[in-house]
Order: structure tokens, then sequence, then C-alpha cells
């Protein structure tokens, strides 16, 4: 049974989405129009050995239009690589033009989809078109002719699916091109067939040193039919004048199979540059002649299949056709890439706990009092170890947040063509871990903010020469870990946001009045309002005030904040406050009744005790209070949840200000108990989402509270109470 | 029993070459690039070197040209796996001291028909 190919599909999808990553960052490194600095061949051997190594995958896992593809682009990178074909910014596009192609074609492929001919063929054509143009400069010929446009492929498209369907038919083809150098005697036509067969095989001396071995060579040779070797052993010298690495051997074969030339040479292909060799084919009688005369020496061996080393050959043969295939299903399941530190460290630990367990198993098989310290020794290692292991145990999903980072300095490259402006990004902090799921969704908020930076922020060429900055705008990306915190900056030397103008937009949307004083820094915050722009002209780019809303929306969602400072004239610096992951959270327990619910450390304002003059009663049966001259909104947890509460008085209760997408509300609570760290259970796996609860998590007493997503748990008691006052 | 290792950077290639000569039976062993490949060589005495061409920090044919510096692997057949198939490339492979090459793509019957041909 044939092995199942497709188990290693997820790796090399896997392998070419990083190859193309590879290609595209050595892609941005060459040298541009205004940046002439030499080209470094180490940049250009990465992104051809990348190329080189999807088409290898490709080709063998039979995506052949990824194959042909990347054959083309090869052939070009190895052109300009061998310097035959120079660089220019119009083949630098189209490279990175064909990366995002080929991502594009293996994301289809990914999903079981065959990409459609117009999405790589224009650029495929393209590429043939640039090297036929730039192999005929330097009147060279690169080994590919260009498709005329109508065929299916060019003709190195067809060479590597050949070379796919059949291995034996190609290594005819080779063989038939060495021959002509190596081969005396030999018939024109390689497609000779017969039955009786005479070679001669004059080895170089020197053969053995490339580890091929003559009588491995008739071994297969005897696979074909039946064999008799003879040696000429004229060339062997005395004794005391034998080089033992040398062969001295010279033989005459005789072969009598039904075959094919090519078979023949095929098992001739490694040495043909190391031998003389002759391959006739004979009539029956000059073959039982030969034969008659090599039986009359006394020198028959080995022969046929009688033969123990040709029968144990079969047996090898036999066995091989038996091979058997395992198969794995190759659906795409999300994966991760471990650093096998990480593992080994986590099996040490493993290990710890172990010894950690048999230790308090043994204090428990005969427990007495005064074995208590060595009880409580034993749990707090317990402790010890179970904190490390969770610590290394969250290790595991954290990746370098370069995987985000690496995309920017393409899409400032790009939109700096389109903008027309000038402007470089540094990063740094690249190595910076994050948790994998928050990578992911932090991702798009980042393009937003860097997409504004370059529309909004970065002047135009001649603005900035005007202003006496230099032509070239820079935007800083960095990130780094503060506490249990990432720290996400994007810092840019642009305009600066325009005070007045954010002023007089959000007297427009009726944010403030035109006559309020507000401080600096909740100005700008202003701009993460919705429906909020500053921007004259709607861009492609930015300018349409959908944005920044979302962007603070999204980074809340994560449990993180997004800060916003800016000095008219000389740029803007956003920073981004996240945790480390999602799966743990700082939390604070609260009692509602005989429940406990947990809210999240970070969303938690303040907690005080309302007394009955601060409670303002409004339309829909609900209560406000003023903090600090702001009206919240009061929240009966109690009903929101449906429990008896031990309080039902506000003035009893403990109310517990929160915060989530700008909005305060005060959560109304029996008691406030600890501050602790817990893991987040997903309740989506056994029951339907619910708005206003991100989760579970078990408790040290074996208790289940629930954990409050403050940000939805808003967003849903706002739509609620919105209808209610409509209703009333 | 045989053992084989297996050098390619390609991680979805090299998979596949372990798999398929480990169901054929082999002992096989893996290495990214040349100077891994080099590494483990020179601690384990393999009966068969399966080595891709362009990898990083050292390539298939530096690795060749040092495992003949080894006398424990004057003789040891050694296999190119390579997608280029003209007779040039082929041909510096073999100029390094490689017993013979297998082109990319292939068959698994074939890369054990190949593996097959070189071993005792």
């Amino acid at each position: 049974m044939a092995i199942d190919l497709s188990q290693f599909h997820d790796v090399f999808f896997e392998e070419s989405f990083e190859s193309l990553d590879i290609m595209e960052q050595n892609l941005l490194q060459l040298p541009t129009e205004s940046d002439t600095h030499p080209v470094e061949p180490d940049s250009l051997n990465s992104i051809f050995r990348a190329a080189h190594s999807i088409k290898g995958g490709s080709a063998t896992f039979k995506f052949d239009s990824v194959a042909n593809f990347t054959h083309t682009l090869e052939t070009l990178l190895d052109e300009m690589r061998s310097g035959r074909c120079q660089l220019n910014p119009e083949i630098t596009n189209t490279l990175l033009q064909s990366v995002d192609c080929l991502r594009e074609m293996l994301t289809i492929l990914q999903n079981n989809k065959t990409p459609d001919e117009s999405l790589y063929r224009p650029l495929n054509d393209e590429l043939s078109q640039l090297l036929k143009i730039y192999t005929s400069e330097t009147g060279t010929s690169a080994g590919i002719e260009p498709d005329s446009g109508t065929d299916t492929g060019t003709d190195s498209d067809k060479d590597i699916i050949n070379a796919g369907q059949s291995n034996r038919e190609q290594t005819s083809e080779n063989t038939t091109s060495l021959k002509q150098n190596n081969i005396q005697n030999l018939s024109q036509n390689a497609q000779i067939s017969g039955q009786y067969w005479v070679i001669t095989f004059k080895p170089q001396p020197q053969i053995l040193r490339t580890g091929n071995e003559p009588l491995r060579m008739f071994r297969e040779l005897a696979e074909l039919g039946e064999l008799t070797v003879e040696a000429n052993t004229d060339s062997v010298v005395t004794l005391n004048c034998l080089e033992p690495e040398e062969c001295l051997l010279q033989w005459t074969l005789l072969l009598q199979a039904n075959t094919e030339e090519y078979m023949i040479e095929e098992v001739f292909e490694w040495v043909m540059d190391e031998c003389e060799l002759s391959i006739e084919s004979v009539a029956e009688q000059v073959f039982s002649e030969r034969l008659l005369s090599i039986v009359k020496q006394s020198t028959v061996e080995p022969s046929g299949s009688r033969n123990p080393l040709i029968h144990s050959a079969q047996q090898l043969t036999q066995k091989s056709d038996k091979a058997k295939a395992t198969k794995a299903s190759s659906q795409n399941s999300p994966s991760i890439r471990v650093n096998t530190e990480k593992v080994d460290t986590l099996i040490n630990l493993v290990g710890e706990l172990i010894i950690t367990q048999s230790m308090l198993g043994e204090i428990g098989e005969d427990f007495s009092i005064n074995k208590l310290e060595k009880l409580k020794d034993g749990l707090s290692q317990l402790e010890s170890n179970t904190r490390e292991l969770q610590e290394h145990v969250l290790q595991i999903r954290m990746l370098p947040i370069s995987f985000v980072f690496n995309r920017f300095p393409r899409m400032v490259r790009d939109l700096s063509v389109q903008l027309e402006k000038k402007v470089t990004i540094n990063i740094t902090g690249e190595t910076t871990e994050l948790d994998k799921t928050l990578m992911e969704q932090i991702g798009d908020p980042l393009v937003h903010l860097i997409r504004n930076a370059m529309d909004h922020g970065i002047e135009l060429p001649e603005q900035r020469l005007n202003q006496g900055k230099p032509e070239t705008g820079v935007i800083n990306l960095s990130a780094y870990h503060q506490g249990g915190h990432i720290v996400i900056e994007i810092n840019d030397d642009g305009a600066g946001i325009n005070r007045e103008k954010v002023k007089q937009r959000a007297v427009q949307n009726g944010l403030i009045s035109a006559d309020s004083e507000i401080p600096e820094e909740q100005l700008y915050a202003l701009i993460f309002e919705p429906g909020f722009s500053t921007a004259e002209t709607i861009s492609d780019v930015s300018g349409r005030g959908v944005g920044m809303d979302v962007v603070k929306r999204n980074i809340a969602a994560l449990g993180g904040t997004i800060q916003v400072s800016s000095t008219e004239g000389s740029g803007s610096s956003i920073t981004i406050h996240m945790p480390l992951t999602l799966a743990i959270l700082d939390g604070q327990l609260i009692q509602v009744g005989d429940q406990t619910y947990i809210i999240p450390l970070t969303s938690i304002v303040e907690s005080l005790q309302l007394k009955a003059k601060d409670i303002i009663s409004v339309a829909g049966n609900n209560q406000v209070f003023l903090l600090r001259d702001e009206h919240v909104p009061i929240v009966r947890l109690y009903q929101s949840f449906n429990v008896m509460p031990k309080q039902k008085q506000i003035t009893d209760a403990t109310i517990i200000v929160v915060e989530g997408a700008g909005n305060k509300v005060g959560l109304m609570v029996d008691e406030l108990l600890s501050q602790q760290q817990v893991v987040i259970k997903s309740l989506e796996s056994n029951f339907i989402a619910l708005p206003g609860l991100s989760g579970a998590t078990i408790l040290g007493d074996g208790t289940v509270a629930l954990i409050i997503d403050v940000v939805g748990f808003i967003h849903h008691y706002s739509r609620k109470t919105k209808n209610r006052v409509i209703a009333a | 029993m045989t053992r084989i290792l297996a050098v390619d950077d390609s991680n979805s290639i090299r998979e596949m070459v372990v798999f398929i000569l480990k169901d054929a039976g082999f002992d096989v062993d893996e290495a990214q690039d040349g100077q891994q490949a080099l590494q483990s060589a020179q601690k384990t005495q393999y009966d068969l070197i399966l080595s891709d061409v362009n990898m990083p920090n050292m390539g298939g044919i530096e690795l060749v040209q040092q495992l003949r510096q080894l006398s424990s692997y004057r003789f040891t057949p050694i296999l190119m796996i390579t997608t280029e198939s003209t007779k040039e490339k082929k041909l510096e492979g073999k100029k390094a001291g490689a017993t013979g090459w297998i082109v990319k793509p292939f068959q698994p019957e074939h890369l054990v028909a190949t593996v097959k041909r070189v071993i005792d």
C-alpha cells in the first residue's frame, strides 16, 4: 500500500509560509531607488534558498501550480544570484508580488481548494518575461524558455511535472545525455530493447572513493535477468604494489534479460563519469559463444537468481513492495512550534512534581500529628512546583512578537509608495514574547495604528523639508515587558494630533460643548470615540473614522488599554498595555447571595459605599450616582444573575466601579472577598456563550465561580437599559 | 540494522524521508543542516547518508567534502537529494565525493529502491 503523503502537508504549509516570510524580509533589505547600497549576497542566497525549498516541497507533495510558479521564480533568482541579472526596483516589486501570490496560492491549497490559473498566470508570465529580457541582455541562456502564452506552461514547467510523473523516464533522458560523452560503441537510439546483452565495464581506479561498489551494480543487473560476470584481472598489480583503495578490476557482463537499454544504463548512472562503459544488444548466437568461453574458463560467478546474493536482493525488493502506510488525516489543525528547551524544562518540572507527590503520599500513609511540619513543607513545595509548572506551561503558548511585527516593513514600504511619502520603520523588542491567541488578535489593531501614523501622522516629503525635518519620516515600533504586561509603543515623528481639529470635531459630534476646557489627555482620548475622524479626505488607507474606536474596543476585549500622547508638529505616541496571556487573570472575588463571581482587577476603578443622598433615580427605574462629576449607573448584579442577595438596599451594599470600553458602571455586590490569580476555563465548550461572562474558574474549595467580562457586561447592560427606557 | 542519516532543512521533506525509510525497516536519524549532520556522523557510524544540497549553515556539497575527509566515511554511500536535474548540478555533488543522487520530486517507492541500491 502506498504511503499517504498528505500527512506531511501541514508541516509543508507551515514551513512554506515561514519561507515566504524570510523571502519578504530579505527582499525588503534589497536596495531601493533612493538607497543604492550593494546587494548582500547573503540576502539573495536566503531568498533563493527559501524559493528553492518551496519548490522542492510543492513538487514532492504534488502542488504543481506552486511548483511551476516557484520554478520560474527560482530561475530568475538564480540569474540574480549569479550576477547575470541585475537587480532593480521593478524586479524587487515583482518578486514581492510573487511572494504575495504564493501566499495566496498556498492558503487556497491549505483549504483543500485549487488556485485559479488567473491568480498566478499573469505574474508567472511577467517573471518569464523578465527572465527573457535580462538574460537576453547579458546574452546568456537561463535554461528556461518563456512561455508563448497559449501553452499550459513553460518548458521548465513541463520538466518539473515530468520529474514527478516518472522518475524512470527522467533518468532515461538524463543518462541519454550523459552517454554521448562517456559510453563507447553505444547505439544512438536509447530505446533499444533486446534479450541478449554484452556489457563491458571498466571503472577508473578511484571509483570506490565515492562509495560506489561494482558488486552492488551487478546485483541490480541480476535483478533484470540472468547475469554472468567475467572479471578481467589484467590490471591487478602484485600484492606489494597493491593500493587497497583502488579498483583495478574490469568486467564483462553477460545479461540475458528482456529489457531496454536505458534500464541497464540506469544501473551505471552514477558512475558514468568514472568509467568506460559499453552496452551491446547481440544476437543469441554471439551471446552463447561468449557465455561458453567464460564457462570454459571456469570463472562463472555470480549467475542469475540461483545466486544467494541475488536471491537475497529479490527478497529485499519484495519487502519494499510490502511497504506499509499509516493513514493520517491531514486536517488543518492549528499547531505551534515549541522550542525543545521549553519542553525539556516542563519534563523536569513534572519530574519534581512527581517527587513531591511521592513524598506527600509517604506522609499520608501513616500520618501522625508530629509529621505536621513535614506535611506543611511538602505542601509548600507542591505549591511552588505547581506555580512553576503553570508559568512554564503558559510559556509554551508564548511566541516572539516578531510574528506580528514582521509584516510591517513590507506594509510601510507599500504604503509609502501609495501615499508618496518617505517613511522608514524601526522595530525594537521583536523577541518579546506574547501568548499566541493575543498575538493573533493584536495584529489588526496594530496594522490600523501604523496605517494611521503613515496617513495622518507623517507629512509629505516637501512639507517635512519646509518644516526643517528630515525628508524621510520615522515610525518606531517597540515592545517590552513591564510587570505582567506587554507594552507596545508606536511613535512617529509626523505632524502630531491637531488639538483644535479634534476639539472642533468633538463639538460637531456633540461629545463636548464648544466652551468646555478639557485636559489634553482627555481630548486625545476622544479620537477613540465611534465615528471620529479629523482627516479632511478619506483615503483607502484610513480616515473613515471607523477604525480607532474598533482598535480601542479590540484591545479592551483583550484586557488591554491604549493611551495616546502627542506634540503638535513633532509627532504622536501610542502606548498599548496588554496582559501576557488570556489564560490567567488577576481577579477580585466578590460575593452576591451565595454565589462568588470574579471581576478582572484591571477593569476595577474603585469600590465604595454610597449614602442615600448620592443616589439619583432616573427613567426606567434606574439609579445613578455622581462620581467626581460623572454620572455612573448602578447595576444590581443580583438582578442580572437572578440570585437572592444578602443586601437589597444600595446603601447597605458595596459598589464596585468598573470601566470597560470607555464606560463606567457601579456593580452592586454583597461583599468584597480576596484577590487572586485565576485560571480561565471556557464555558462555551459545554454551554452556550453568555454575554457578560468570559468564563469560569474553580476556586480553592472546589466551587465554581463565574468570571465577569466587563466590556461585554456593560455592552449588554446598556442595550437592555436603553430598551427599558424606550419601553417606559 | 542499516543506519541512515537523513539531512534536509525542509521539515516536511525530512519528516517524509524519515517516515518512508523507517516504514521500510531502516533505522533513521535526522539532521537539519550540514553542520548538524557532521556532528551526528562523528558520533554515530551510519551506513548511508542522504542529504539535501541547498541548506543554511553548511550545504550538502560541503558536507560530502567534509565527510570524505573522515576515515570512517571514505567509502560510505552518500546520496544527494536534489531538485537540480541538470547534468552540471548532479556532477557537482559527484565531484565532491557523493555516491549518487535522487531527484526531487520522488515517489516513496523510488526512494526506498534507490537506498537499497547502495546498501548491502
